[in-house]
């Protein structure tokens, strides 16, 4: 059997009647970065807390590095590192107090200690800044702290949790860099949760896209991005019903969904095509107001599985976590 | 006992870089060792007291400023919670008590620190303690009203969403636990019924055990003092503990 760094069985939570995570399962090989890609509420973060066991699920199973998350607690707490989604650092003591707090938390030997700060301080080039307050740092800084801290005790598996949320594109790109280093020097296994497509795109070997607390799509992003249909032709048009009907019975096209103001069709050489579907729409008298071809991005693949994009669902999204705010209390 | 530590150090270091909540929480303590002590001086005449009532109120003082101090120490977790810092501990592989326990300590020592800077501005304004070993005795009182409310704080703590409830402890918990416990008056001059409130609660203990301490008398047998109030802070840590390890983030 092949040995997995997670392995998800049926996890399943519940806050009172809402259902913040519904029967997941997947697999997490050694050494992989996997995305968790969903809007927000989707049950991305509920998933991550009941993995580094903070949370306990319903219902359902888990391993963390060959450990059960409800029988080897500890075990699986020493086997990961966390960056929280929400800034965890002590602002009124300084970068080294915060990496030595964390040492001695996680029992690393006093020999090792002071060495091991230095290393990673530098690895995050932090080391020079290493004595001022964290309430001094920018929000880049912090976040390459917490980084440096989640890997201080060497987990096997790094959790992040929407590592650059609220972070300039800039240090964003930096971030992503180191993540990958990470990844690729140590060997580490990585599970992050986002709902930036251009990060899982950019970070992870295999994505996993959540809604409402379900998978509804794992795979490497290239194959999530052909299971759309080669490129994607968008149409904005008033007529977008009739345009569907005539454009459907044209030959080459994979597919063709109706959304709220446009169409998408999902076609190979889509350069070829888009003459023949303008004059087709012409000839029926359907007005085009605009037109475009591209590539797929994940939030294509986003809106191919759930008919939505992700930015319609953010404010959905934050209605959910109301509510579960509410059930909980 | 590492992790015990560990906390100790955070807590302690934190309260040592804030000079001004240091300052700040002296302020209301000196205030009333100044006004009622000089003002009521002359006019207060306790039997038994050969220092007058500013000696008789400076215990109380003291009492007062661990009280304060060990109380905000325990609920300060609460904005551990809000900025994030507990879900860092709360997640290592470390237990619930161990880390109960290291912030209870801390807080305490933060508390008897306190609790001895008004000490030591009570010698400048004339106080004579009777005894070396009277001095020892009273830091160990202090040092378990620091514990037990501390432990109390965190308790407290453990069963709140955010700060707003804050005013509500201070106006319902702190001030009628400092009011009822014979800091600034002798409990025996109280009427019966408010007579057994006071004896209800734990801090009359604690400072009577100072009282007997720094001047050398009291009115409650400092033995019975010790037990008492070494029983309650057993109670509290054991409160503490069992609320915080039931803590939600």
């Amino acid at each position: 059997m092949k040995m997995y760094a997670i392995t998800v069985k049926d996890l399943t939570k519940k806050f009172g009647d809402f259902t913040a995570v519904n029967n997941l399962s997947f697999d997490i090989e050694k050494g992989e970065v996997f995305g968790l890609l969903g809007p927000n509420g989707a049950g991305k973060s509920t998933t991550m807390a009941m993995l580094s066991t903070m949370l306990k699920p319903s219902s359902g199973q888990a391993w963390v590095n060959g450990y059960d998350i409800l029988k080897n607690e500890d075990e699986v707490r020493k086997s990961i590192g966390i960056v929280f989604q929400d800034p965890s650092l002590d602002e009124e003591l300084t970068a080294y107090e915060n990496m030595d707090f964390h040492a001695r938390l996680y029992r690393i030997p006093k020999k090792d200690r002071q060495k091991k700060i230095i290393e990673l301080l530098q690895l995050v080039e932090l080391d020079e800044k290493k004595d001022n307050l964290v309430k001094t740092y920018s929000g880049g800084m912090r976040r390459r702290l917490e980084i440096a801290r989640g890997l201080l005790h060497e987990p096997k598996v790094l959790f992040l949790d929407e590592p650059t949320l609220g972070l300039d594109p800039q240090t964003r790109n930096h971030l992503w860099d180191y993540i990958d280093r990470l990844n690729q020097e140590k060997g580490i296994t990585i599970i992050l949760t986002t709902h930036y497509m251009e990060e899982a795109d950019k970070l992870c070997h295999r994505i996993a896209i959540i809604d409402k607390g379900q998978i509804i799509a794992l795979d490497t992003s290239e194959k999530l991005k052909n299971d759309v249909g080669g490129d994607i032709i968008t149409i904005v048009s008033s007529e977008k019903d009739s345009l569907y009907s005539v454009v459907i019975s044209l030959p080459g096209i994979s597919n063709i969904e109706v959304h709220d103001s446009s169409i998408t069709i999902g076609l190979h050489n889509a350069e070829k095509h888009v003459a023949q579907i303008v004059n087709v729409a012409s000839e029926c008298g359907i007005p085009i107001d605009s037109i475009s071809i591209h590539k797929p991005t994940l939030e294509d693949v986003f809106l191919h599985f759930t008919g939505r994009t992700i930015r319609e669902e953010e404010a959905s999204g934050k209605e959910q976590m109301r509510m579960m705010h509410r059930n909980r209390k | 006992m590492d992790i015990v530590y560990t906390l100790w150090l955070r807590s302690v270091k934190r309260y040592t870089r804030s000079k001004s909540r240091m300052v700040g929480s002296l302020g209301m303590p000196v205030f009333l060792l100044l006004v009622l002590g000089f003002g009521l001086n002359s006019v207060v005449a306790i039997p038994g007291m050969e220092q007058g009532y500013i000696g008789f109120i400076i215990p109380g003082i003291i009492s007062m400023s661990v009280l304060f101090t060990s109380m905000f120490a325990g609920i300060e977790i609460i904005w551990d919670k809000q900025f994030g810092f507990l879900k860092e501990t709360l997640v290592a592989p470390v237990s619930r008590l161990e880390i109960m326990l290291g912030q209870t300590f801390g807080g305490a020592t933060t508390a008897v620190i306190q609790g001895l800077m008004i000490f030591v501005l009570s010698l400048l304004i004339g106080l004579e303690i009777s005894s070396i070993p009277g001095f020892l005795i009273a830091i160990v009182f202090m040092m378990l009203i620091g514990i037990s409310f501390t432990a109390f704080g965190i308790a407290i703590a453990s069963r709140m969403e955010d700060m707003h409830g804050f005013q509500l402890i201070i106006n319902f918990v702190i001030f009628p636990i400092f009011g009822l416990s014979g800091a600034l008056f002798p409990i025996e001059s109280l009427p019966g019924w408010v007579r057994y409130l006071a004896l209800l609660d734990p801090l009359t203990y604690g400072v009577e055990g100072i009282r007997y301490g720094l001047l050398g008398s009291s009115h409650i047998d400092p033995a019975i003092c010790f037990v008492i109030l070494s029983g309650f802070t057993i109670l509290m840590v054991g409160f503490g503990s069992y609320l915080f390890r039931k803590i939600n983030i």
